[in-house]
Formats: structure tokens, sequence, C-alpha cells
């Protein structure tokens, strides 16, 4: 399937995704409450069929945090980039995709390790690899260690 | 202590406790800890515990420029170093639109294949020695230090040599790069025969990895286990076959799947591998056409603001690489999609209710470097 | 500067050269010698660095000729341990610990430039131990990322030119750093 009918076919199940111009892989801005829905929708219909998440990451844009989700298609060989925004970065929490694609289970520890962002519902969310006490999530923007990380 | 004496022997079999086979351990291929929990000696759950050579690579690259950022993904999977570098290599020229010359794409894919050869050599020596055979380990390591004079003599450095630069290689291959290698070729296919007499065709190994550690082909893709792990189980995921780059496009070689979803699938999975590798270096060595071993490029790189994903193979399975611009000459957020990591998580899937033994085969067939998984 | 710090092969030898009579430094020459050619590393290796070390005790560059004739795998029944690959910050308190259970005489070698100093993560690293003399006393320092074969042999020859040193009549006072 290309592009816009891919497009297409996810507005008919989540009318209010927004689509980012000019980017590798078609790019959809999902709401956070609609992130669960729409991932089982792209996961069992046959016709979209993606079966393969080949990357969770979390980015921190400044202001917003955000959760990136690339998915395949291994039967029809298309590629799709799902995001989820928020501003709170105090509590920042999504729902979790790890009982449709297994894969998710870790990527989201990790993605809880370095930023902070939490997943509901997900079966044993801790901390991976740094140690439990530590304090503060490295990968933010506004992490600081004065010993170790030179600021210019 | 007392009412465990007491109780007779079946009952005592049902207690279940847990050991740790801990970081500093012979058969963990580096420091990773799992926390396994046994009833006998059948393996119920286990959690591996990571972070133990967790570096943050991914923060300092973003204090890093790019070219900086090639020796740092060196050391996140060691044994295909090369095709790491090529991963960044390849994204910053899709990102500034710049065309390689051939003679680039000809030296970095025959790397691409030494560096595949190399990995696998090192694994079938630490799978034998894992599994009791020490001959292997010294079969293996004898013929790789062959590839690692080929690069110490062309690139200066045995391993790890950040050969790879954005827009090309550091310098042009030595006059002899071609000799050596096919010499190599040719005494390496005598010596795979060997490999195979020792340990594939060896009855107490076909035992201990037929029917251990059964991985199914739905559950590799829900938990994207890419490389030779999912080929095993007969997913064809191969990123030179589905998405081509540098010369892959170009070369005949076959897709090496196989359907047993065991240890020994995976195995003879990464066999064959070395010998497609060889195939594809044989159609390449002789034709290497002339011409500069580097693209011209600016002093300063710095990619325009967007996203941007690269797919590799890398020995272990699918490199991703994401990388968010925003127009600097340091990456705003860089992102490894590395396979072992991946791989790890279905570990505990697979190795329910077999044998602690075959818990260390079951890890050795999934090929696991462990500053991959923590990065 | 001050007689504790000169710690280098040449000055030490110097010093040793005024020992105690011929009988005791007979009995030392031979156990030293003993000790020094039959060290036994423990298995230990975090990251690339451990790679070169596998690939120094396969076939071409052989070192079991040094004597390091096999990996013990624990720590009670080693003499060396070879640091080799990045010690960070999770895995300093399981490092230390099985240092602390070696038994006497034991000796550290830190391979590679991640071990000597933190290495290519030195900058911008919030996780990564800067050296490991952070945590266990060192004997010998290997630099290199990652180090030849040739100089993890190099290495270990220093240490057993350190080992030589020693003399059973003081043991306290050992001319090894760190050593008590």
């Amino acid at each position: 399937m290309d592009n816009d009918s891919l497009k297409a076919r996810i507005l008919e199940i989540v009318p209010d995704v927004q689509q980012e111009e000019n980017k590798q892989y078609l790019t959809l801005v999902v709401p956070a409450g609609r992130l669960h829905d729409l991932a089982g929708e792209l996961r069992n219909t046959p016709d979209l069929g993606f079966d393969f998440l080949f990357c969770l990451s979390g980015v921190d844009y400044g202001k917003q945090l955000a959760v990136v989700y690339h998915l395949n298609s291994t039967a029809h060989k298309h590629s799709i980039v799902i995001k989820v925004k928020t501003d709170d970065r105090v509590n920042p929490a999504f729902d979790t995709v790890c009982d449709i694609w297994r894969t998710a289970e870790f990527h989201e520890r990790e993605t809880y390790d370095m930023f902070g962002i939490r997943f509901n519902n997900h079966p044993d969310l801790r901390r991976i690899f740094l140690d439990e006490e530590w304090k503060g999530y490295p990968l933010r923007k506004d992490y600081a260690d004065e010993v170790n990380i030179v600021e210019f | 202590m007392k009412e465990i004496i007491n109780l007779p022997v079946s009952k005592i079999e049902e207690e279940e406790y847990h050991i740790n086979m801990g970081p500093q351990h012979p058969s963990t291929h580096g420091v990773l800890r799992l926390v396994v929990s046994l009833q006998g000696e059948i393996v119920k759950s286990l959690k591996p515990h990571c972070g133990y050579i967790h570096r943050g690579i991914e923060k300092m690259c973003e204090k890093d420029t790019y070219p900086q950022v090639i020796h740092l993904t060196d050391r996140i999977d060691y044994l295909s170093a090369h095709i790491n570098n090529h991963a960044v290599c390849l994204l910053v020229e899709k990102a500034l639109e710049i065309d390689v010359p051939e003679r680039v794409k000809y030296i970095r894919t025959i790397m691409d294949e030494l560096a595949r050869i190399q990995s696998h050599q090192l694994w079938w020596s630490s799978f034998g020695m894992d599994l009791g055979g020490l001959t292997c380990f010294f079969y293996g390591l004898r013929d790789r230090e062959m590839i690692l004079d080929i690069w110490e003599e062309t690139t200066g450095s045995r391993f790890l040599q950040s050969y790879n630069c954005p827009g090309g290689v550091m310098q042009d291959i030595h006059p002899n790069f071609q000799k050596r290698v096919h010499s190599f070729i040719k005494t390496f296919k005598k010596k795979i025969k060997d490999y195979d007499r020792i340990l594939s065709g060896n009855v107490i190994f076909e035992q201990r990895s037929q029917g251990v550690g059964m991985l199914s082909k739905e559950d590799a893709i829900s938990y994207g286990v890419t490389g030779p792990s999912g080929r095993g189980s007969g997913w064809s995921c191969d990123v030179r076959k589905n998405e081509p780059y540098s010369m892959y496009g170009q070369v005949h070689f076959n897709e090496v799947l196989r359907y047993g979803c065991d240890t020994y699938s995976r195995y003879m999975v990464r066999m064959q591998e070395m010998h497609e590798s060889m195939n594809i270096i044989e159609q390449l060595i002789d034709n290497i056409p002339s011409g500069d071993y580097s693209a011209k490029m600016k002093a300063v790189i710095k990619l325009p603001a967007g996203e941007y994903y690269q797919k590799v193979e890398s020995a272990r399975g699918e490199l991703g690489l994401y990388v968010v611009s925003d127009g600097n000459k340091t990456p705003y957020r860089m992102k490894f999609r590395t396979p072992s990591f991946s791989n790890l998580s279905v570990l505990d899937h697979i190795s329910r209710d077999m044998k602690i033994a075959d818990l260390v085969a079951i890890g050795a067939s999934l090929d696991l470097v462990i500053p991959d998984i923590d990065r | 500067m001050k007689e504790k710090d000169f710690q280098d092969n040449e000055t030490l030898e110097l010093f040793r050269k005024t020992g105690s009579g011929i009988l005791m430094t007979t009995i030392d020459a031979v156990i030293d010698w003993g000790r020094s050619n039959s060290v036994w590393p423990l298995t230990f290796a975090t990251s690339c660095c451990g790679i070169e070390m596998m690939a120094t005790g396969a076939s071409r560059h052989d070192f079991a000729r040094f004597g390091i004739e096999v990996y013990r795998a624990s720590p009670r029944q080693a003499d060396v341990i070879v640091v080799a690959g990045t010690i960070v910050n999770k895995m300093a308190p399981v490092l230390k610990r099985l240092y602390d259970q070696m038994s006497e005489p034991r000796y550290v070698i830190a391979m590679g430039a991640c071990a000597v100093s933190g290495g290519p993560f030195y900058y911008n690293s919030y996780h990564v131990v800067r050296g490991v003399d952070h945590v266990i006393p060192v004997d010998v320092y290997i630099p290199g990322c990652p180090p030849r074969p040739e100089a993890l042999l190099y290495g270990v020859m220093q240490l057993q030119r350190k080992i030589k040193l020693e003399t059973i009549t003081r043991p306290e006072e050992s001319m090894i750093m760190g050593r008590k």
C-alpha cells in the first residue's frame, strides 16, 4: 500500500491524526488516548498487517516528551511511523503496547529508564540499565551532571 | 533446613529456587546477569539484568560530531565494527544526498562481509567452547587471525579500525589486498570442512542442540528477533535482500533460511552464511573499479533538520540507526536499535522447561554481544 | 621525590640489589621464579579488550608459554585479574567483591584505555568509572584501544619482573604498591 492509501485507512480508524510532512516514512502523530486502539487495529487488520515493531524510541523535544514507534509489515512490506507526544514533564504516561508487540516490553523499560515516561499496564516497569536508586533520567535535555558532562 | 531433609526426594525437587549466573561467568559472553528460577534442573523462568556495561553512548553522541560518533559505534558491537560504521556513513550520505564513488561501495561491501565472517568464526569458537569442546576455540581463532592480518595491512589496526568515514573510507586499500583476500578464501574453504566434521556432524552436539530452544516464526516477529536467529525460524528478514544498500543489490547471493526453529537450525544458518559471504566477496574482489576512495565533503558536516532512519544487516541482526537532527553539527538525538537487545528479550520465552545445561547452548545460539545490549 | 614514588621496575630492581644474605636471596629467587612463571588469571572480560585477550590466548600469540596456563572461573583459585574492558558504576561493586574474594598473593593488570583511565568514554559519560584504580589497586597498566596481543604479553612480562622483586623475609613491606 502506498502512503496515501495508508493514511486514508488510518483516518478511518482514528480521525484526529496529524501528518508530519517531508519525512522518510509516513509519520503520523496520534493523540495519546487512542494509541492502544490504533496499535491493535494496525496489527490485526489483514490489509495493514503491521506485525514488526522495529524501533521504539523516546525523544525529548525540549518542551514535549514523545515516543516514536517504527512499524513494518512483513507481508506487505510497507512501513510507517507513529508518534505520541505529551506536554507533561513531571508525570508523562502512555499506554503500553507490549500486549500487541512483545518486543515493546524491553524497549519501554529502556524508555522509562532514560526519560521517565511511564507506561500504563506494563507487566514489569522498572529500570533496566541503571540502578534502582539512580536519581534523574539521563537522556532528558535538562539532565544536569556537572561532574561528568561538559557543557559547551 | 530440617524440614527439607525430612521430605521425600520427590517433594524436594518441587521446591523452586533461584540461582544467579552472575556478571562474571565464563559462559555468558560478557557481563550479563541472569537470575534463573529452577525446579530441580528445569528452568521455570529467567530474568536478565542488564546495565553492567552501560556506558551512556547515546548521551555522549549528543555532544560529538558525526565523524566522532563513528569511533563510538565501533565499540557498541565490536565484532561487526565495520558494519556499525557503515550505518552511520550511509545515514549521513543519505541526508546530505551525496553519491559515493563506486570504488567506495565495493570496498565497504567487501569489508562488511569479512567482518561477518570473522564474527561468525568467533561465535563458532565460543559456542564450541561453551559446550565443552575446547578444540573449536583454537581452530576458530586461528582462522580469524588471517582476516585480522588483512585488516591490519590496509587499515593499520587489527580490530576496531574506524575505517569508514562519511563520504568514503579513510585511506585507499593496500596493493596486496586482493592477493591476501584470495589466499584467505582459498584456505578457509578447505578449513571450514573441518568445522563441520568437528561440530556439525557430531552426535553429542546434535543431541544437545536439536529440539532445544524452539522459537516459532510468529514469536520471532513479535519479539523482533532478527538476523540469523530469526532466519533459523523461517522468517526472511535479511536487510540486504529487503532494502539493499551499497553493492548488495547487484551481487547474487542466497538468503539462508531454515525452518527447524531450534538451536541446531540457528547454528546451521550461521555456518551457511559464512559460505554465502565468501561467495559475495569472490564476485566483487576482482572487479574493484578504480577511482577516488572518498567523495568531497565539507570540513564540518551539518545534517539538515529532520528525522532519518537507516537499517543495515550486522552479524547479529538488523541494526537500526534513528537520528533526529536540528541542523547543528551534533545530532539532537541518536538512537541505536541494536539486534542483541531484542534477541535477549526472547531468551526467557524459549528456555522455559529446558534444563540448565541447555540454557548455555540457547544463549550461545542467539549470539549475544553484551555491549550491544547495553550500549 | 619520596621513596614510595619510585614504582617502575628498573628503579625497584636497583633498590633490591642490597638485600639479605646469600641463603635468603637464593630461597627468594626460587620462590619468586616459581610464582612469577605460573600466574593463573580469572575469566573476566567486559568488552572489546576481552576479545584481544582471547586472541592472545589462542594459538598465534599463545600466552600459555608465559605461564598463564589455564583460566580459573572462580576467584578463590585465581592469581591475577586482568581487567579487560570498561568498568561502569554498576559493575564496580562486583569487581571489588571479586577482588576481595581472591586470596593473596594477588595481582591486577589494567588492560586497555578504558581500564587505565576511562578511555574513549572519559568525556561526557555519566556512568563510566574513569580508571579501575578508583576501585582496586593496580600493578601493571597496559594502554591501547585495544592493546595488541604483543602489548598484553609485554605487560605480563613486566608483572613477572615485579613478582621477582618480592622477598619472604619482609612480606609486609612488599615492594609492590598497595599490597599490605
